[in-house]
């Protein structure tokens, strides 16, 4: 067990220590890094899906005033390596697909840049593409592993008997479309080629990037560049957003870099345009989800089982674990899951706020639901009921568990007890009214690197690691933990983050980034006191990294949640509107319950969005989503969320880590479409199982 | 993004002058629209003449209705209250679009003339008829939720986005127009245009002719009318399917309407064989349902890879029954 940290600064409703930078607008981002005398960079994207580029003709494009040059796969630098072929830009005449760079300009003005990028002529020689998902495809297959490291397939007892044998079955398939992660600010980067950071052998590279983390990126970058680590430096105090878009490097990064060292000495922005976003920066796979269930007549489930067939692109694999939640989630003798691909014609797609999790609890929680008509149950009763004591993947205990707690505890603050089980039953002011409710899940994760120095200097602790704030609250939340590990009042200790010159730091990404970062702080507060006591000097400082958590093998770690929603649709117009939305989480202890709550809220306002809007339309001819701004790509606006409320049970868990955390930056996103599709139904009686839920699903 | 010269000139004749003597000219107002397809690339005009001063801002009593500058925001027209009092559909429709911020700037003439939101249109990576004649409609066997249904052609299915068009179309407006050859006015049903053989052209204005001002007639049956937008967001997105409706109902039979429909043409669509069912017709729900019926006679709807456009059958039928209802003093 990990020795529990005692809160004093952790678990105060602090403000954010970088709001007013933000508020203000003083707070940097990538893009308007002040340098001097910067040039601006605009990729030209291949509009076929797939064949080869011919020719790129240059010559109007570098007449123009201002140009400084114009990189086309015949005149780019030479990338040491490309073996991850979504960063290997412009070394190949091939094209994967729709949007890929295929040229480069540099010039004085952006808006120069804009105008020699039309200006570039590209000739292909097309071959036929491939975009279409489906689950009839003969050509799908099984990846080795699916994303972080999970295995693809799993096959526990007999699902096969279970359906044949259980007195009530069911079978359904349910989608969920692709979506694109879409954070505010778009991705960005300000490259110099620096003199002073090289080695004999030229300048080495500072990247002023939006990323998720700086020493992710450092590593891939380098890599990729055949450089050092100590000759690249990236920073990133701030992000304005990245729900996993930024939480692997894409090829505008390389872009940049490339970029950048063609004109030495000059610094150069690149800054993606929401289109380009579209094909360039990530996103979730379309996933098609077949659900098997097994019960008996009480709701006891004999089997559960998914079978999951969703894309990947045909230059580089991304295998979403969607079935993975289904394992662990209700006790069954009976379970299979498996994954299998398409590789298509398509940009290359990555993580998305809680991949895995966010659409795999999406088919089985619409299912259960779908269960719960069936027997007449209600389907909190039915969740309850299929409680499992130990992990009925791995037979160990969770370290806790309070999915039943916040089942309870949401359906008493939602108002769910005397509930009609009867579709279709309440019609107000011309609106069907209904309720739903689905479970949330999220793992505990922790990462194996990271690491903190804490230096005492001015009277001040200052800790340094190079962490990063996606807008989560990283700035505020770790010095609250530095703080209580140290003992120290909290306005005493300041914490750097988003800078590779600080120690190494995991990748703000799996809702780890406070267990981690937090943890290595601990450590390197514990060694502090242990090596100075309390009487430390000006100057003396430690560093130590985090450890592997010694309880990780002996139990199963995750949050749990319960989403309760009220959905309204118009009886004329198909309308769909969501006037109450609660969940109740426990995600261990709240080390800041404004941050947390703002996680929660966003997590849950994304999963209102998944659930009515979002949706990337991929225009199979094409092979690109022509949706692609946010005039066509709807998220959620002010006057979509209404009675939205994000509570959280008190949760004591001493597996975890010294914080006694869990992660709360993607549970909040996970169930919130099941629970209001369950909802849609229970409105209207028309079931809904692909996303999103439009209005016209509803007319006749 | 080419670069262009910029121009204010003294007066709105000077104004027309100028864009007419080149065919590369275009008027700006609040820009909103027009500054968009600069960064996209769709247009690429040599010379923009803004006559956001150059016209009336002001809002005018006229032959006892009201006359609208063409440079009066679509924010001022929808909070001045005579506009609230006796065309409440107006204000409506300009208070369901886009958001504070674009109201503040769009303004009165630019707001009709804002382009179709086909998506293939705005991205010229891919061909549109529209944009560039005889390159093809993409929009047919593509994305089509958001196309036309009614008087579409095979070279386009493009819809007008303009919610104030819909109302104005309700209205019996009239656009006052100023071109090298003088004044002219044109009835507000008259200024757009089905795309035909000729979807470049979305309205019967010839190059050069500015909108001076919109005028809407005295109209006591609009004094109880609604707007009502049905779209994809409860908020800040362009219209599935709209109804701009006003009713005059006497001893249970109906006696007047207006109806346009919004998101279903290349026009807003005034439903005059909806009007028509409507007078003389019993106040229900059935006279409702056949007046819609009536309307759709012809109704294409298009497939489409994002589930087509069929939808907004039933849909235009429950947004036109559900607003009568509610013109007519029932439950919605
Ligand atoms: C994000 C977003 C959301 C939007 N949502 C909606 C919505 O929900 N509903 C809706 O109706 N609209 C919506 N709009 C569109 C908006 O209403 C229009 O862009 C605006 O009304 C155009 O007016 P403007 O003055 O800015 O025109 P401009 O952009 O300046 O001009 C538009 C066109 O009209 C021409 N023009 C302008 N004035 C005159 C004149 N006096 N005489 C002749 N030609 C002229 C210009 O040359 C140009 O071709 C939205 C726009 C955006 C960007
Ligand atoms: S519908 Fe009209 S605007 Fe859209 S692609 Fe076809 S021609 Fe172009």
């Amino acid at each position: 067990m990990t020795q529990t940290l005692e809160p004093r600064a952790m678990g105060q409703d602090l403000v954010r220590r970088d709001g007013p930078a933000k508020v203000h607008g003083t707070a940097i981002y990538a893009d308007e890094t002040p340098v001097e005398n910067p040039l601006y960079c605009r990729v030209v994207q291949s509009t076929i899906a797939r064949g080869r580029v011919r020719s790129v003709d240059t010559t109007e494009a570098s007449a123009l005033d201002g140009v400084i040059t114009v990189l086309t796969p015949g005149t780019a630098e030479r990338l040491a390596s490309t073996d991850d072929a979504e960063l290997a830009v412009l070394q190949s005449d091939d094209v994967g697909f729709r949007g890929q760079i295929v040229a480069a300009v540099v010039a004085e003005t952006f808006e120069i840049a804009r105008e020699a990028a039309n200006l570039v002529r590209v000739e292909y020689d097309a071959v036929d593409h491939d975009t279409r998902l489906s689950a009839d495809r003969h050509d799908l297959y099984a990846p080795e592993k699916v994303n972080a490291g999970y295995p693809t397939d799993t096959d526990v007892g007999n699902m096969e008997d279970a359906m044949a044998l259980a007195p009530v079955t069911l079978e359904q398939t349910y989608t969920t479309p692709m979506q694109h992660n879409n954070p505010m600010e778009p991705h960005a980067t300000t490259a110099l080629w620096d003199p002073a950071r090289g080695d004999g052998s030229g300048p080495g590279l500072i990247l002023w990037d939006s990323t998720q983390g700086v020493h992710p990126m450092r590593a891939t970058v380098r890599g990729v560049l055949g450089l050092e680590a100590d000759q690249v430096r990236v920073v990133c105090p701030f992000v304005g957003g990245g729900f996993g878009s930024k939480g692997t490097p894409h090829a505008n990064v390389v872009m940049a870099a490339m970029a950048a060292r063609a004109v030495p000495g000059r610094p150069v922005r690149l800054v993606l345009t929401r289109q380009q976003m579209f094909s360039l920066a990530g996103y979730r796979t379309p996933t098609i989800q077949r659900m098997q269930l097994a019960a008996e007549r009480d709701g006891t489930l004999r089997g559960i089982a998914i079978d999951v067939v969703e894309q990947t692109s045909r230059i580089k694999e991304f295998a979403e674990q969607t079935g993975v939640p289904t394992r662990k989630m209700y006790a069954a003798a009976n379970r299979r899951s498996t994954h299998r691909l398409a590789a298509l014609d398509v940009p290359v797609p990555s993580w998305m706020r809680a991949p895995g999790e966010c659409p795999g609890m999406f088919g089985p929680e619409v299912a259960m639901d779908e269960l719960a008509h069936e027997l007449d149950l209600d389907p909190v009763e039915l969740r309850i009921r299929n409680e499992p004591e130990l992990d009925p993947e791995t037979g160990k205990p969770f370290s806790s568990r309070n999915l039943v707690a916040c089942l309870r505890e949401g359906a008493e603050r939602f108002g769910w007890a005397g509930r009609d089980l009867t579709p279709r039953a309440r019609l107000e002011d011309g609106w069907w009214v209904g309720t739903g409710v689905a479970a949330s899940v999220y793992p505990t994760m922790r990462q194996a690197q990271s690491t903190a120095a804490v230096r005492f200097d001015g009277g001040r602790y200052i800790a340094r690691i190079g962490a990063a704030d996606l807008g989560t609250g990283a700035w505020t939340v770790l010095p609250q933990i530095a703080a209580d590990a140290l003992g120290v009042p909290v306005e005493d200790v300041d914490v750097l983050i988003g800078d590779t010159d600080f120690p190494v730091a995991s990748v703000a990404g799996g809702s780890s980034g406070t267990a981690t970062w937090g943890s290595a702080l601990v450590e390197a507060a514990r060694e502090f006191r242990d090596k100075f006591g309390r009487g430390a000097q000006d100057g003396d400082e430690v560093e130590a990294g985090v450890r592997p958590n010694p309880d990780a093998g002996s139990y199963t770690m995750s949050a749990y949640g319960a989403q309760f929603a009220e959905v309204c649709v118009h009886a004329y117009t198909g309308e769909v509107r969501v006037p109450r939305l609660y969940g109740v989480f426990a995600a261990g202890r709240i080390l800041n319950p404004r941050l947390a709550r703002s996680q929660l809220l966003g997590g849950m306002t994304m999963g209102l969005g998944m659930a009515l809007h979002e949706q990337s339309v991929l225009d199979p001819r094409f092979g690109h989503v022509v949706n692609h701004d946010l005039a066509e790509y709807h998220v959620p606006a002010n006057a979509d969320v209404a009675d939205l409320q994000a509570h959280w049970i008190d949760e004591h868990d001493p597996h975890v880590n010294a914080m006694g955390s869990k992660g709360v930056g993607e549970i909040g996103i996970v169930g919130t479409a099941a629970a209001i599709v369950n909802a849609a139904w229970h409105a209207t009686g028309v079931r809904v199982r692909d996303l999103p839920v439009t209005l016209d699903r509803f007319l006749t | 993004m080419k670069p262009f010269a910029y121009q204010v000139p003294g007066d709105a004749v000077a104004a027309v002058r100028s864009v007419a003597d080149r065919p590369d000219a275009s008027f700006l107002a609040g820009g909103t629209n027009l500054v968009d397809h600069l960064r996209l690339g769709l247009i690429e005009p040599g010379l923009l003449v803004d006559v956001t001063s150059l016209t009336s801002d002001e809002i005018t009593d006229h032959e006892g209705g009201l006359r609208i500058g063409a440079a009066v925001r679509n924010s001022d027209l929808a909070a001045d209250r005579r506009v609230r009092e006796r065309f409440p559909v107006l204000a409506e429709s300009l208070l369901a679009g886009a958001s504070g911020q674009l109201r503040n700037m769009a303004t009165t003439g630019g707001n009709p003339l804002q382009r179709t939101r086909c998506v293939y249109f705005q991205d010229v990576s891919t061909p549109c008829n529209k944009r560039e004649p005889g390159s093809g409609c993409s929009a047919i066997g593509g994305s089509t939720r958001n196309h036309a249904i009614l008087g579409a052609s095979e070279h386009c299915i493009a819809t007008q986005p303009s919610d104030m068009g819909v109302a104005l179309a309700a209205l019996d407006a009239a656009v006052q127009v100023l071109g090298p050859g003088g004044e002219r006015t044109i009835p507000f049903t008259e200024l757009h245009r089905l795309p035909g053989e000729t979807p470049e052209r979305d309205t019967v204005l010839e190059h050069g002719e500015l909108i001076t001002a919109i005028d809407v007639p005295d109209l006591p049956i609009a004094r109880r009318s609604r707007y009502r937008k049905v779209r994809d967001r409860a908020s800040y997105a362009f219209a599935l399917v709209s109804v701009a409706a006003a009713l005059d109902v006497a001893d249970g039979v109906v006696r007047d309407a207006r109806i346009a429909l919004g998101g279903v043409a290349h026009v807003p669509w005034r439903a005059r064989r909806a009007e028509e069912a409507l007078r003389g017709a019993p106040v229900s729900e059935q006279s409702y349902r056949e007046a819609a019926e009536a309307e759709l006679a012809d109704a294409r709807p298009q497939d489409g890879i994002d589930g087509g456009n069929g939808f907004k059958i039933p849909l235009v039928t429950g947004t036109l029954v559900a607003t009568l209802r509610e013109l007519a003093g029932e439950e919605a």
